[in-house]
């Protein structure tokens, strides 16, 4: 673990990630202190306004600064993904240890319930609990929890079942160490690398889902700001003023792109031998292969 | 083998009967009652009676498990019921939705396939190389870039200000070009990655050495790189159609599409239960059945798999 730290910290392009993460995380939360305007105040007669010291980014088409516009749409994109995520690797890390440690029945139940989930398209499923509960956030969130928990569950699962291989829990059985002990000081400690990685990388793809719904209109609704909204609300002034796009777009994009990179830093810092060719997005491999193994099992 | 597909088959029939069972029960966990919502969607005032007139009409006083035998047997049939909105039945207006959306994911399946091979194989070949990289760095934008905003942009350069193609509907010509590569972008980053990546460890194996060492020229030993690594490309593609076909939800909403996606969204909207219901369960077999093919065919394929 000390090694990791060290590694971690030596590689550049992991500490900027993590600073700039660190950053745009710190300014969504503080945002009513640091963003100069109220998000919705409208003023018709400034907008369309180009970027001035007074308005950074300038201002939409109902005259809202889109500086701080970004600032409160962060909160919503950043910080519910991250709680989604929060609760998804939760349930997944809960039941996969179950399934892996104890496997027999209780393992077949699991994994088949786990099966019919993932019969679904993850995108399919979203869009039909958000279709019947209505559209809000809060439905989103729920949605995007229910499509993809069985998804990291199965991971998780595959993660542990590597680790009770492994000799020094066979030991730790054999010389009487608790059910508890184990899982808590062993399975979990051991496992916790790959669990931060695949975290990450599932933020990326919730923000990227939870804009996309809010781009939809299915997601948050207005006057509140969100990063796939204000896209939305770009898209319809698209041949007058196409200025607009940028910075929610960039914003999305430099976010994502962030938690890619962190993903792919924990996992070179967690595993340094590891061969260069699947260095690069080796859980989106993961994904797909052992998805496969899993069918034929 | 056989003994694999009698097994994969027949496991087949209890995920079937899930799926339905979970697409009939989604309406059931609504907060709202059918009845209700199919009285309001159509702006009446939903009173005590109309509502009792309506639960009887849609059959909900019928015992769980009588609806959900009439409605799989319906379904079975064909018959999904009738849309809440404009009373239509709903398998005609889906009928009439799949052919574009079906033609939107076939030319931006055949984008991905031509583009992501071309790449892939180029980088393969000159690893590490000047050339290496900046398709690698080209295509690490494509992940992290939002579908939506890529399409929203590309349309703003080659419709709004380049005016060579049209913004959106189907019928201009060019109009599936714009919402086709915008689907393709995601995917195209994905395979030239594995393509890359597979052949890259391919180029490592005995088998290549053994070319050289017999003389072979660096385009045959390529070719046989390549068709090794095909493998694990084409499983990974069949198991994204359907993806790509449910991914078509956003992109169709972006460029006007008159595809399913968007029927599913507007119904969405207009909480037009019976529509999503089948948009569920029809998009669930069908990703279903591409995963059942994907595995026979790769077990068919790869004679190392057969004992499996």
């Amino acid at each position: 673990m000390v090694g990791f730290f060290k590694r971690f910290r030596n590689d550049t392009l992991a500490m900027s990630v993590s600073f700039f993460l660190g950053t745009v995380i710190l300014l969504a939360v503080l945002a009513p202190l640091v963003a100069p305007y109220d998000p919705t105040a409208q003023n018709i007669i400034n907008k369309f306004q180009g970027p001035s010291l007074a308005h950074w980014f300038g201002t939409d088409q109902l005259g809202r600064d889109v500086f701080s516009r970004i600032l409160y749409g962060g909160r919503v994109t950043i910080l519910v993904s991250l709680m989604t995520m929060a609760v998804t690797i939760l349930i997944g890390t809960v039941l996969g240890v179950l399934a892996g440690y104890f496997r027999g029945r209780l393992d077949d139940v699991i994994m088949r319930i786990c099966d019919i989930m993932l019969s679904f398209p993850s995108e399919v499923l979203i869009l039909a609990i958000v279709g019947i509960l209505g559209t809000g956030i809060a439905n989103i969130v729920l949605a995007t929890v229910i499509a993809k928990w069985a998804w990291y569950v199965r991971m998780i699962r595959a993660i542990i079942i590597q680790f009770m291989d492994s000799n020094y829990i066979r030991f730790a059985k054999v010389s009487g160490c608790s059910t508890g002990h184990i899982i808590r000081k062993h399975l979990l400690v051991g496992a916790l690398g790959e669990i931060a990685v695949l975290a990450t990388l599932d933020t990326a793809g919730t923000i990227l889902n939870i804009s996309a719904l809010s781009f939809l209109g299915l997601g948050v609704q207005p006057p509140t700001a969100e990063w796939g909204m204000m896209l939305n609300e770009a898209k319809n002034v698209m041949t007058t003023n196409p200025g607009q796009m940028l910075a929610p777009g960039v914003a999305i994009f430099m976010v994502v792109a962030a938690f890619n990179f962190l993903g792919d830093s924990i996992q070179e810092a967690m595993n340094p031998k590891i061969d260069k060719v699947f260095k690069t997005r080796r859980s989106l491999f993961g994904a797909m292969f052992g998805r496969k193994k899993a069918v034929i099992e | 083998m056989k003994q694999y597909f009698v097994k994969r088959l027949l496991w087949m029939i209890p995920i079937l009967i899930g799926i339905s069972f979970f697409a009939f029960i989604l309406i059931n966990l609504s907060p709202s009652d059918p009845a209700e919502v199919a009285i309001r969607v159509n702006e009446i005032t939903p009173t005590a009676e109309n509502v009792a007139q309506m639960r009887e009409q849609l059959g909900l006083d019928d015992p769980f498990l009588t609806r959900y035998a009439t409605w799989l047997g319906n379904a079975l049939q064909g018959d999904f019921g009738h849309s809440y909105v404009n009373n239509k039945p709903v398998a005609q207006e889906i009928a009439k939705a799949l052919p574009p959306t079906l033609y939107l994911a076939g030319v931006s399946l055949m984008i991905i396939v031509v583009v992501s091979v071309g790449v892939g194989v180029l980088c393969a070949v000159k690893e590490d190389s000047l050339t290496d990289k900046a398709l690698r760095g080209i295509v690490f934008v494509g992940t992290a870039i939002p579908g939506f905003w890529a399409g929203i942009l590309l349309m703003w350069l080659f419709a709004v200000k380049l005016k060579w193609l049209p913004t959106s509907g189907m019928t201009a010509p060019g109009a599936v070009i714009l919402p086709a590569v915008t689907l393709a972008l995601g995917y195209i980053s994905t395979y030239v990655r594995l393509i890359r990546n597979t052949m890259i460890q391919n180029k490592r194996e005995n088998y290549v050495l053994y070319g050289r060492v017999r003389g072979l020229s660096e385009k045959t030993i390529t070719r046989h790189v390549f068709k090794n690594s095909l493998q694990t490309s084409l499983t990974a593609l069949g198991m994204s159609i359907p993806k790509l076909i449910a991914g078509t939800v956003v992109i169709e909403n972006i460029f006007a599409w008159p595809g399913i996606g968007r029927l599913c969204v507007t119904a969405i909207f207009n909480r037009d239960f019976p529509m999503i219901q089948a948009y569920v369960l029809i998009m669930a077999v069908l990703f279903v059945f591409c995963n059942l093919l994907v595995d026979m065919g790769s077990v068919w394929i790869d004679p190392r798999r057969r004992e499996a």
